[in-house]
């Protein structure tokens, strides 16, 4: 038998965790499960998660109505109301305010930061899941342990080394910490999904001569693929979305990422908040491109960090 | 591989040992990790024992740091908010993670439609939450300054303090309902099932199956909340600037570093995070016994 047709029929044994739920063996949870013929919906559970729309929903609506109103209508009318003049004016003066910079060299430090990432916690959550040595064990805790590393407490340090390092005012600054510190919550998302491929698979390629990096090439990484989807979109947002290490390892405007563009144009714009908040929206559109392509494999993702 | 090295053992044991991977594969990541997050673990230590502006050398000075924060009122302030700001956000968002997280695991048909909604803050980054924050709430210009009762909530202690309560839990609320949600999906139905044949009721079933089943979860959200609330700076940076009483530790870290370049002793200040960062998030591992690589349903 060769290693890829062992790979082919294999199914995930994670219960599918997007949107909407398979019906897995291991149930749907305390309202779904518990008078499942009846169907009786719980109206005060119902009611709270309506309560929590309105705390998301309206700001966000509010954030969109200000973006497409001309300043004048802004300041003076009631934000919950439809704007007169709908306009996109406020787009045209963020879009002219050096934003398209700002999101090239994120765009740069995001797609490094992943590449970084994804090589290293594969590699390193075949070694915790497989080689189970006291080792890779205490690596294991290593990583566990490093979640609780405040990125606070270390940037003082972190900014001593790249100034060493020669690093200071440049991309590679703020890659090198912000990968780092995206691999402890890497490392526990993929040992989760790693853990689920069945013992079987591993001894038939085992079987048939596999050495560890064949195992990995042909059976681990294609098993994983939905983990792997899942840390580099984790990847990629903490990239995106950073703030203390461009705020503090940078400098110039040419190394400037758009979080911290956003907080400066803050003062540039002052209260011109429509112009402001548009920026903010403009910001958020590649995260969210990402997030319609992957939703799934992130949320189900994140959801395995507390399950496990 | 030659059948010497390939030792059959009993089904359903781990295997043999061809094909396994040394603990090589993971030494690249630790010494990355190492550099960037453990190394200066350390040296945040040594550095607040130096006087140090960030350029040329810190030059070594002894405890004099520690001991000009000890005597800090600054400090002690900071470290009163800092616990205010994360026992205030535990309290806020664990109840309403937890139950929206487990209303969010059963089989609703809006369901899908609401949980996209709920994860739109997860999109925005922590400075585009925070300006939004601040631009709603800015007291001149703001929208709510044409909404006429609305009152001036960021120009005040302690209402600019529950602000950034309130915007953290907004900004993060979603991502602990995820992690509620998954650990929800995962409880076997078969103990709902039998609690049922018992005649349990919705709210008994919640408290004895649903509560303790979710352990490991707690403590994972738990621990990612008050590490993370321990080290809050961008809402503050951006929608208060420090006024108001809401310099909590991070801030004045920044503050004493990099605003009035004294590294050293901004390295003591970090210090006691990771030390407090540490401690909490140790004690409630071991207090739930996570990390052991057990099964939540271990013995079921």
């Amino acid at each position: 038998m060769t290693g890829t047709s062992q790979v082919a029929p294999a199914p995930e044994a994670e219960p599918t965790t997007g949107d909407t739920p398979a019906p897995s063996p291991q149930g749907r949870g305390w309202w779904g499960s518990l008078r499942a013929g009846s169907r009786r919906h719980n109206v005060l559970a119902g009611a709270g998660a309506f309560v929590w729309l309105l705390v998301v929903g309206v700001p966000i609506y509010s954030l969109l109505v200000a973006t497409i109103q001309p300043y004048e209508d802004y300041i003076a009318s009631n934000p919950l109301v439809p704007p007169d003049n709908p306009t996109l004016d406020n787009y045209v003066t963020a879009l002219n305010s050096g934003l398209f910079g700002f999101v090239w060299n994120t765009l740069l430090v995001t797609v490094a930061v992943v590449a970084i990432v994804v090589a290293l916690t594969t590699t390193t959550a075949f070694a915790i899941v497989r080689a189970r040595t006291r080792w890779t064990t205490g690596i294991f805790r290593v990583f566990l342990l490093g979640l609780a590393i405040p990125l606070q407490a270390v940037v003082i340090p972190v900014y001593l080394i790249i100034n060493q390092l020669g690093l200071y005012d440049s991309l590679m600054a703020i890659v090198l910490p912000t990968a780092a510190f995206a691999l402890p919550v890497c490392v526990l998302i993929l040992t989760g999904s790693m853990r689920d491929i069945s013992d079987d698979l591993y001894e038939a390629m085992a079987i048939d001569g596999a050495g560890s990096v064949r195992i990995f090439v042909q059976l681990v990484l294609p098993m994983s693929r939905s983990g792997i989807s899942t840390v580099g979109i984790y990847a990629a947002l903490q990239a995106w979305n950073g703030f203390l290490f461009p705020f503090l390892l940078t400098q110039s405007e040419e190394n400037r990422l758009i979080t911290l563009g956003l907080f400066e144009f803050q003062d540039q714009f002052g209260v011109n908040i429509p112009a402001l908040l548009s920026a903010v929206v403009l910001s958020a559109i590649p995260i969210l491109i990402v997030y319609l392509i992957a939703r799934r494999s992130l949320v189900a993702g994140l959801m395995g960090v507390g399950g496990k | 591989m030659s059948l010497t090295t390939t030792r059959r053992r009993l089904p359903g044991s781990s295997g043999s040992r061809v094909g396994r991977p040394g603990a090589v594969w993971a030494l690249p990541a630790l010494l990355f990790f190492g550099a960037f997050a453990l190394l200066p673990l350390v040296l945040v230590a040594y550095l607040s024992l130096t006087a140090w502006n960030g350029l040329g050398t810190p030059d070594f000075i002894g405890t004099q740091n520690w001991e000009e924060l000890a005597g800090d009122p600054a400090m002690r302030e900071a470290v009163g908010l800092s616990t205010a700001l994360t026992t205030l956000s535990w309290l806020v968002q664990t109840p309403i993670s937890l139950l929206l997280g487990v209303w969010a695991a059963g089989p609703q048909r809006n369901r899908a439609i609401l949980s996209a909604i709920f994860f739109v803050p997860l999109l925005l980054s922590t400075a585009a939450i925070a300006i939004l924050w601040r631009a709603l709430l800015e007291p001149n210009f703001g929208p709510m300054s044409n909404v006429g009762w609305f009152p001036n909530l960021l120009g005040d202690s302690p209402s600019a303090l529950l602000v950034i309560v309130f915007v953290t839990a907004w900004q993060f609320i979603p991502l602990h309902t995820l992690l509620y949600q998954g650990g929800a999906r995962q409880i076997p139905v078969s103990l709902y099932q039998a609690a049922e044949i018992d005649g349990a009721s919705r709210a008994r079933a919640f408290w004895h199956i649903t509560l303790p089943q979710l352990r490991n979860t707690i403590t994972t959200s738990s621990v990612l909340m008050v590490v993370g609330t321990l080290t809050y700076f961008e809402t503050v940076l951006v929608i208060t600037g420090g006024k108001h009483h809401t310099t909590i530790v991070p801030y004045l870290m920044y503050e004493s570093g990099f605003v009035a370049t004294r590294l050293g002793y901004a390295s003591a200040v970090a210090c006691t995070l990771v030390v407090v960062a540490t401690a909490v998030s140790l004690a409630m591992v071991r207090f739930t016994g996570f990390g052991s690589m057990r099964s939540t349903r271990e013995g079921m």
